[in-house]
């Protein structure tokens, strides 16, 4: 076999320009899959960390029916303090997660003595908030190091509603809300930050303490509304949300009907459409490469099948079997593509480390920069090379085939 | 010993609705150790022969014993190996691959065919390659030779596997008349030396007076075989 492959390379070498030409066709295409693969990935799993990391955590549990009523911030679908801490004690039994947190979420009109408008408040525990959003704090401005991400009687403004009232940290409001059972209720704020704006559902979300929450809508003690949940390793997200399904699956409320719901962040952001039309960009992308390899490999067999139908001939008259002249051009499209993937890879790879050293960054939602830091596993490279070679071999099958099948006598006559 | 053995060999072609008959009846043998000559005009049926003695055809009617062995039914592996391990060929446009070396085109009937040894094929080539007097020229692609080098290259090729039979289809026809000479001076040499046996097709009378055995068709009929200028000579002398 090493002799075939040693002479099939020195029949690419026959026609160099057009070998190079292919294989730079390859190349091209092998190396705008991996940056296009790295920079999709990068980009995804950045926007994936931002909306996780800042504001909806890794997993979410609600009681039964809350999230499609979401909009509204139902009160009445509120978990009880009894039935929380029955959550909370499962939860905390559960070794993948990273920690939990509860929101206490409720609409409410912000004024600042001139001007109200409607405001989605989330109660948080500003401790526990810090543990399953941790890039939350970074997100707020106004805020004095060592200062707990919202204390007690302050209001953590989006910045799109704190421009709009002209309201800067320290400024005071009062925020008034109308509870369960219809009493509504005001509370006097101060404006302890400003939070920016992030992709996804929350942008125009603000933060009190889920102590004056439950004040605001004069609860004995807090209710909740969402717990969110971080887990420790997010590529096991998909394992232990099927896990944790299947434990809050045994509570029950008194008609025997599931307590809780379990959503992913996929479930709660849009962006996860987003994801997943970037997957498909990826494989369709990948098509391209694939028909593009495939083409070009078929075509430049085909022209060397037709023009060395004489020499096919030569080797099959000295005693060359149809199998081995098969085994000689199928070699041909191997090496082509496998030289070519290599060399794509290699472009691929050097023009990730090179954006990497450039750090290329774009402008994101209000002026948020995010620097783009592209990244390739060595998986994907393998699996983008294995693929280019499989269909370069492939595409070489039908030239092959076709030289194998000449019948050496007419092969001789081909002028 | 008869090594080639043609026996009411026939073959037709079918062009389009048309049959067109190539050989008709033809019965020859050739023996071992044979120096001979096919002739006749363009159309005669020489390179059919050629063709079907060297299993690169099969007759439509008849039989076509080489070295003893009906080939007349092989299929193309069989009739491919069959080449390989008892064939030679020399062609008139020389036919050598035009990436590999003349050491690797002589080599590659030992590399890729019968999977010799490294040692076993570098012995075999240099010898050949000293026999055909172009041990000098190993190192040189067949772009880089004269008409009449390529030729000795083919000829270093077709006889490096010792083949019982070397086919050769006008193996002078695109050389001028001294290095036509001087390639048929050389198959036979390497007939002598080696003992392999010689077929050639030829129109041009010059050669065909090197020829030990001449066979005459006209077409597609065997019309006359008679021992050449060459052979009488030696009949002479013996």
């Amino acid at each position: 076999m090493i002799n075939i492959l040693r002479l099939a390379f020195k029949n690419l070498t026959r026609y160099k320009r057009r070998s190079i030409l292919t294989g730079l066709l390859i190349v091209l295409g092998v190396g705008a899959v991996i940056v296009f693969t790295g920079l999709s990935d990068s980009f995804k799993r950045l926007m994936i960390g931002q909306i996780t990391d800042s504001m909806l955590s890794h997993l979410q549990v609600h009681k039964k029916g809350y999230v499609a009523s979401i909009d509204n911030l139902p009160l009445n679908l509120n978990l009880s303090p009894t039935a929380y801490q029955r959550l909370a004690g499962m939860l905390k039994a559960e070794p993948a997660l990273a920690g939990f947190a509860p929101r206490l979420k409720l609409g409410a009109m912000l004024s600042n003595f001139e001007t109200t408008t409607a405001v989605r408040i989330n109660g948080i525990d500003p401790e526990a908030e810090n543990l399953v959003a941790p890039d939350l704090k970074d997100r707020v401005s106004g805020r004095e190091p060592g200062q707990p991400l919202v204390g007690r009687g302050e209001i953590l403004l989006p910045e799109v509603l704190a421009r709009g009232l002209d309201l800067k940290p320290g400024s005071e409001v009062v925020v008034v809300a109308t509870n369960q059972e219809g009493s509504v209720n005001g509370l006097p704020l101060k404006v302890g930050g400003v939070v920016a704006s992030v992709m996804g559902p929350g942008g125009r979300d603000g933060y009190m303490h889920i102590d004056d929450a439950a004040a605001l809508l004069r609860m004995n003690a807090p209710e909740i509304s969402e717990v969110a949940v971080r887990l420790t390793d997010f590529d096991q997200l998909d394992q232990v949300a099927a896990r944790l399904k299947a434990a809050l699956g045994e509570f029950k409320n008194p008609k025997g009907m599931p307590m809780f719901e379990l959503h992913t962040w996929a479930d709660l952001a849009p962006f996860a459409h987003i994801a997943r039309l970037i997957d498909l960009m990826t494989v369709f992308i990948k098509a391209i490469l694939v028909a593009v390899v495939l083409i070009s490999i078929l075509n430049v067999m085909m022209m060397s099948v037709f023009e060395r139908v004489r020499e096919i001939g030569t080797l099959m008259a000295i005693g060359t079997t149809p199998a081995k002249v098969a085994q000689l051009f199928l070699a041909e499209g191997f090496i082509l593509g496998l030289i070519s993937s290599l060399a794509g890879a290699a472009v691929g790879v050097g023009t990730i480390a090179a954006l990497n050293a450039t750090k290329v960054s774009f402008l994101f939602g209000m002026g948020q920069q995010i620097v783009l830091a592209p990244t390739i596993g060595a998986g994907t490279v393998l699996a983008v090379c294995l693929i280019v070679i499989a269909v370069a071999a492939l595409a070489s099958l039908h030239p092959a085939m076709k030289a194998s099948r000449l019948e050496p006598v007419e092969a001789l006559r081909h002028v | 010993m008869d090594l080639v053995s043609l026996e009411h060999v026939g073959k037709t072609y079918r062009l389009g609705e048309v049959e067109i008959s190539a050989l008709t009846e033809v019965s020859l043998t050739v023996k071992e150790g044979a120096f001979a000559c096919l002739v006749g005009p363009s159309g005669s049926g020489k390179t059919t022969i050629l063709n079907l003695i060297g299993c690169l055809d099969q007759p439509s009617s008849g039989k076509v014993l080489v070295t003893g062995q009906d080939t007349s039914a092989l299929g193309r592996r069989e009739a491919a190996v069959f080449r390989g391990q008892h064939l030679g060929f020399v062609f008139q446009g020389f036919n050598l691959l035009p990436v590999l070396t003349v050491y690797e085109n002589v080599e590659y009937p030992l590399l890729m065919i019968r999977h010799l040894p490294k040692a076993e094929r570098g012995a075999a080539v240099t010898r050949v390659l000293e026999a055909v007097g172009i041990g000098d020229q190993r190192d040189k692609y067949p772009d880089q030779l004269s008409g009449g080098q390529r030729q000795r290259v083919a000829v270093a090729r077709a006889l490096v596997g010792k083949p019982a039979l070397v086919l050769a289809d006008e193996p002078t026809a695109n050389l001028d008349h001294a290095t036509a000479g001087m390639v048929i001076g050389l198959m036979k040499q390497m007939r002598d030396q080696f003992g392999t046996t010689f077929i050639f097709s030829t129109h041009d009378p010059r050669i065909v007076s090197q020829a030990e055995t001449l066979y005459t068709l006209s077409d597609g009929r065997l019309v006359d075989v008679r021992a050449g200028q060459a052979g009488v000579k030696e009949a002479d002398h013996d």
